[in-house]
């Protein structure tokens, strides 16, 4: 907890940079649609991915929904948008933040039952939910589309503006982990009965996490509607809840750059190695026995990348991770 | 009035009587033993106290408040801290984030500053950092400030449990085996600690402890608990030659 | 009528959850592990059964024996290598291993023997009547052999001596091995059955509805779990009783309200007892130790 000055301004730099390389790369096409097209899965799932990692990460607690919050997001904002007469940014806007109060509120909804439990209901009831979740989307095809998906939702989502949400995702669930609340969540993690003695109400911090978590998964659900611009209710089944899942325990729970980085990696080997694709699942499968059976807290653990140790290892330094809470 | 105070306070447990009819009364800055054989229900008895059971009878009124079916955590904000007889430490965080956490109800700021990073949010954080670090000072903890809790050896676990609760700025503060697994003089110097934190902060301390030398010496009044029931209180000297205490100590 | 007709289809499929549903809850009771792999060995119980009749011509019966040890030995297998190593370790490392090894079985079969269904081999053609309601052949064997395997879980856990060795690890793990106890082979022991029952589950499974692929396991693995919790996790009458309210209002919502909302009641009834009742109907409370 240091107010570092410099070592703000030098990640705002380093963002801005990347930023600006991108978009010329986009602009002069040395990125093509394809590319595009990959780099924003990956933002994306990224945004799940952190997100996520709050409540399994973070508050310790295995959730299986994510993509049935992400869901409630994509159509929420897609519905919006459709009959939206705004103004294409400001129906934009309004449609991101209806999706986050939509998810968060069923969030809520599924939190309170599933909070209440000790032990590993919360698991069976996010998967429950998540399965009922788009069991509604297909039953009210009247305004979904159904299994038959929903189409020409507008294009808004482009690079710059996923670009910055994700930023905003990561930085806030970053600043959340840093703050009281942040510390009572993971207090709760640690150890609920030592958390609730000294004061933390465990069940509104759980739901905090839980809501704030499900805010992000449906605004990652609505830039992903408002890009992909048809949306199929089998996008947000079990799997893919699981491999949010793989994202967050391959860069370590409890670990935002881990996830961030885990997010990339999975994302995008799958589109380069097409051939692998097929057993990819095998692959993961066997990789999350063995990292459960041989380190419990993921490939990272609970460390974080530290920028400035890679900036160090550039000067020829010794280069460290730092442990969260030591940022 | 006493700051705690118990009415014919009891618990069933599956139809196994754990207490039943305790009356304590514990006034400020009392430093109050409570002893007893074990399985003789101490630990029920703080966990009445502070939440975690609900009494099947009687009253707990603390600080003139009945608190009857208020949850562990509202037991901790009116005021009650506690350590636990198995360390309960956040063992993944350091020994600073473990007192952090704990000044967590006094702290205001809301989650909107904290994601901000408003200047309430930094000030907060500042004054906590030396608050916590001030608390550290009292166990000699402050030079391990960045240590994993779990790294800790089990003496300064104890003391670390004991900042912890103290963090929570309590009135009363309980302690459940303090001294277990120390050696004596590791256990006289907790003693000492305990008398010091005592007087520093102003509280009322209620522990539990199997020694009975080591509570005769520096605690006021002593409970003596046996099957469930108070079978004796009063100041050590009396407790000592009480042939009830003999009894359940020795067997008759 | 037709109300008779749907209890009875109901009575059918639900005793094939509560079949499912046993293994879970003694895994439960006595591990505290969701085994979210058991509905995966649902689906190698019926492929077991399938190419055993179709490539090697055995008769069901034999067939099912087969499904019943090899699944028995498989479940053994994943308990040792996977889960036991993490019995100490926090809850939710456990319970992604499990999401793991579900992940693993499902595309071993999946490569193996592609993604698409196979059709199951006819068990029993024809049905009865008894009165004016016509009952498949299928549907009283499904119910004859879940019933049966009920009432033999039963007396295996209440009367002999592995049951009262299960029993005992489950309410204490340390007391159980202190008494003597081989808390490994008994946790083993339970695998075995679960898994087993997992198997003849599977296979009754596919004779009502005979299509076999390797993700059949995952959704009814699912609704099975949901039935033990609905039930009272750990209870062995709760997981029956559980299962057969499953299947049905699975059965009812079917006939009477729409096929496509029967996921979501079964999800919602699951939502209304945990708010109700967490510990489910038959479940007991459970104070951790502090």
């Amino acid at each position: 907890m240091k107010n570092n000055f410099k070592y703000t301004a030098f990640i705002v730099l380093l963002l801005l940079v990347t930023y600006f390389v991108f978009v010329f790369l986009i602009s002069s096409k040395t990125i093509n649609n394809y590319y595009q097209g990959i780099l924003m899965l990956i933002m994306i799932n990224v945004m799940l991915a952190v997100s996520l990692n709050l409540v399994t990460g973070f508050l310790g607690q295995l959730t299986l929904g994510h993509a049935g919050f992400m869901a409630i997001g994509a159509y929420v904002s897609a519905l919006f948008t459709k009959v939206s007469e705004l103004p294409d940014i400001l129906s934009f806007v309004i449609a991101l933040i209806l999706a986050g109060i939509a998810a968060a509120a069923a969030g809520i909804i599924i939190g309170i039952p599933a909070l209440r439990l000790k032990g590993d209901y919360i698991a069976i009831l996010t998967l429950s939910a998540g399965e009922i979740i788009r069991g509604l989307i297909i039953y009210f095809d009247e305004y979904t589309g159904g299994s038959r998906g929903m189409k020409m939702i507008p294009a808004y989502s482009n690079f710059s503006n996923v670009f910055w949400i994700m930023i905003i995702t990561i930085f806030v669930i970053y600043s959340i982990i840093h703050s009281r609340h942040g510390r009572a969540v993971i207090a709760i993690r640690e150890d609920e009965i030592a958390a609730e003695s000294v004061g933390i109400n465990i069940v509104n911090y759980k739901l905090f996490a839980f809501c704030i978590s499900a805010f992000f998964a449906g605004v990652a659900g609505a830039l992903f509607a408002h890009y992909n611009t048809l949306l199929d209710p089998n996008n947000f089944d079990y799997n893919y809840s699981i491999e949010m899942l793989i994202m967050v325990v391959f860069g370590g729970m409890g670990s935002l750059t881990g996830s961030i980085v885990a997010a990339l990696g999975l994302t995008a080997l799958p589109q380069i190695l097409s051939d692998f694709s097929n057993y990819r699942m095998l692959l993961y499968s066997i990789l999350l026995i063995i990292i459960m059976l041989f380190k419990p807290s993921g490939l990272f653990g609970t460390h974080e990348f530290s920028i400035m140790a890679i900036g160090g290892l550039f000067k020829g330094k010794k280069s460290k991770t730092k442990k969260r809470g030591d940022l | 009035m006493p700051l705690l105070k118990t009415e014919n306070l009891g618990i069933t447990f599956g139809g196994l009587k754990a207490l039943s009819d305790v009356h304590v009364e514990i006034n400020e800055h009392e430093l109050v033993g409570l002893i007893g054989p074990n399985g003789a229900g101490k630990t029920t008895f703080f966990n009445l106290i502070t939440g975690v059971y609900t009494p099947t009878e009687g009253k707990i009124i603390f600080d003139g408040k009945l608190m009857n079916g208020k949850k562990n955590y509202q037991f901790n904000n009116i005021g009650i801290a506690r350590t636990f007889q198995n360390i309960r430490l956040f063992k993944g965080l350091t020994v600073i984030e473990n007192v952090k956490t704990a000044f967590h109800s006094s702290m205001k700021y809301s989650p909107f500053s904290g994601i901000l990073k408003l200047p309430s949010y930094w000030k907060e954080e500042k004054l906590i950092h030396e608050k916590a670090i001030e608390l550290l000072r009292v166990f000699s903890l402050e030079n391990l400030i960045n240590e994993n809790a779990s790294n800790l050896p089990y003496g300064q676990q104890r003391k670390l449990e004991i900042a912890r609760a103290l963090a929570t700025n309590p009135k009363l503060l309980l302690l459940d085996e303090p001294a277990a697994g120390m050696n004596p003089s590791e256990t006289s110097e907790l003693m000492e600690t305990i008398d010091i934190i005592r007087k520093r902060f102003n509280i009322t301390i209620l522990l539990i402890e199997h020694d009975m030398n080591l509570v005769m010496g520096i605690c006021e009044k002593i409970f003596v608990l046996d099957y469930g029931m108070i079978i004796a209180k009063g100041v050590p000297e009396k407790i000592k030659s009480n042939p009830k205490v003999i009894a359940a100590y020795l067997g008759e | 009528m037709n109300f008779i007709q749907q209890l009875i289809n109901g009575l059918s499929i639900g005793s094939v959850y509560a079949l499912v549903a046993l293994g879970y809850t003694m895994v439960y009771g006595i591990v505290k592990l969701i085994n979210f792999a058991h509905g995966d060995i649902i689906m190698v119980g019926s492929y077991i059964v399938l190419f055993s009749m179709k490539s090697a011509g055995f008769p069901f019966w034999i067939s099912i024996l087969g499904a019943f040890t090899l699944c028995a030995i498989l479940g053994v297998v994943i308990e040792r290598v996977a889960y036991k190593p993490l019995r100490q370790a926090p809850r939710i490392s456990a319970l992604i291993t499990a999401i793991g090894v579900s992940i693993l079985i499902q595309n071993v079969f999946m490569l193996s023997f592609k993604p698409d269904p196979r059709p199951f081999p006819n068990v029993i053609d024809g049905n009865f009547g008894i009165g004016s309601i016509n009952v498949s052949y299928t549907t009283a064997l499904t119910i004859g052999i879940s019933v049966l395997l009920m009432i033999l879980l039963q007396l295996i856990v209440k009367k002999t001596k592995v049951g009262k060795a299960m029993r005992a690890v489950s309410e204490d793990e340390g007391a159980a091995s202190l008494m003597g106890i081989n808390v490994n082979r008994t946790i083993s022991i339970t695998f075995a059955i679960g898994s087993g029952l997992a198997a003849v589950g599977g296979a009754l499974y596919s004779a009502a509805y005979p299509l076999v692929d390797p993700f059949m396991g995952a959704m009814f693995g699912l609704k099975a779990f949901v039935a033990a919790v609905i039930g009272g996790i750990g209870s062995i009458p709760g997981a029956i009783l559980g299962g057969l309210i499953m299947g049905i209002a699975e059965s009812m919502t079917k006939a009477y309200i729409s096929s496509q909302l029967t996921d979501i009641i079964v999800f919602g009834i699951l939502i209304v007892v945990l708010l109700v009742k967490p510990s489910g109907i038959m479940g007991k409370n459970v104070k951790e130790k502090v």
